[in-house]
């Protein structure tokens, strides 16, 4: 016999995702997903976001390193709440892990937080976690082609960093042909050259992250809340 | 490896949906899968022949229809395939699309027995 099924497959994670989005939407915090290759410049990146936004914003994190605690001291020092969540080796987070992990953030009181993804450039893009956008890092030494072999990634994000823009001078890297490819796969996409380390470029991606936050907290009124449906699938350019 | 935990949703709907319709003995699944989804077929098979030894899908075939990306325009209303890499309107050029197509990953139905 044949059974007609039409089931999504990647349900379990999108009703989910839908779940913390709800969540988050009624306590009034944005979460950020923040997405690239190990080393790429994820932590140090928010470190300096958090430096710049937090005399406007109550932030938190969630470090989803694979083994090891030292992104999650990193932001700790910081006096910022941040907890590690145990991804057991797997190559990306689910939206179930961050479900499990909103019960130590008091959200009455915070109003962005940010998850540092696995560092990985395939496997999260396909795992939405209840985020407001999406940030991929990108960093000159890994290569100016990355956008050409891994596209979902940088297709599904809305702002795309390319950092250690200090290293350029020592690396084959056009940093337009990158701008090109990312905008051709996204043509909505915004480009941030930065220089997560030394600071510069920082202020202007911040600018934007206070933006896109603003514009998410005010879309996220409980009204809207009720009327979250779990199958929302965002469309790879708005 | 991302495959294996969609091979385990896959699995639990394949035998749910099975178990169901009265079957005992799933012989293939039909899957169909837009050209954004980043899985990778062989992978998916072979975790799948492995995740469902001793159920009532063992040996059961995985057959993936891929769906093109497809848009349409907000400026011009043209609607058509577009090259994920190179997104753009085939009638004005513009680049403000709306996503029609391509993001699909859905069990569509099964052969039993
Ligand atoms: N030159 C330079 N180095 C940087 C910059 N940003 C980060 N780094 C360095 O790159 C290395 C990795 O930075 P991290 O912030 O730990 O990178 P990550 O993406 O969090 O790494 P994982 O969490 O291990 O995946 C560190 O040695 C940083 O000091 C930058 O803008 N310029
Ligand atoms: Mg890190
Ligand atoms: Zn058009």
């Amino acid at each position: 016999m044949e059974i007609t099924v039409m089931h999504q497959i990647m349900e379990w994670n999108e009703d989910v995702s839908a779940a913390v989005k709800a969540t988050l939407d009624a306590h009034k915090t944005c979460l950020i997903n923040v997405m690239g290759s190990p080393g790429a410049g994820k932590t140090t990146l928010l470190t300096a976001l958090i430096a710049t936004l937090r005399p406007r914003y109550r932030i938190g994190v969630i470090e989803g390193d694979i083994a090891g605690q030292i992104d999650a001291e990193k932001i700790a020092d910081l006096g910022i709440p941040v907890v590690q969540l145990d991804t057991d080796g797997a190559c990306h987070i689910e939206a179930e892990s961050v479900r499990h992990m909103l019960p130590h953030f008091d959200l009455e009181n915070l109003d962005i937080l940010f998850v540092e993804n696995i560092g990985n450039l395939v496997c999260p893009a396909e795992f939405n976690i209840g985020e407001s956008f999406r940030i991929a890092v990108l960093s000159v030494p890994e290569g100016d082609d990355k956008v050409q072999k891994y596209p979902l990634m940088f297709s599904t994000c809305d702002g795309l960093v390319l950092n250690k823009y200090d290293m350029l001078p020592y690396f084959d890297f056009e940093d337009t042909r990158v701008e090109a490819d990312a905008l051709g796969v996204n043509p909505s996409v915004a480009v941030f050259r930065v220089s997560a380390r030394g600071g510069a470029g920082v202020a202007e991606l911040a600018a934007w992250v206070a933006a896109k936050t603003d514009a998410a907290l005010a879309a996220a009124t409980p009204a809207q809340k009720a009327e979250n449906t779990p199958t929302k699938e965002e469309p790879p350019c708005a | 490896m991302h495959e294996m935990a969609i091979t385990e949703s896959l699995l639990r709907i394949t035998l749910a949906e099975a178990a169901k319709a009265g079957a005992t003995r799933v012989t293939a699944l039909h899957i169909k899968m837009g050209a954004y989804a980043d899985i990778v077929p062989t992978i998916l098979r072979e975790y799948f022949a492995i995740a469902a030894r001793g159920t009532a899908a063992e040996g059961a075939r995985v057959e993936i229809g891929r769906i093109p990306v497809t848009m349409r325009c907000r400026t011009c209303g043209w609607q058509g395939p577009v090259d994920k890499l190179h997104i753009r309107c085939g009638g004005c050029a513009g680049t403000d699309l709306q996503l029609l197509t391509g993001r699909e990953f859905y069990l569509e139905s099964l052969e039993a027995e």
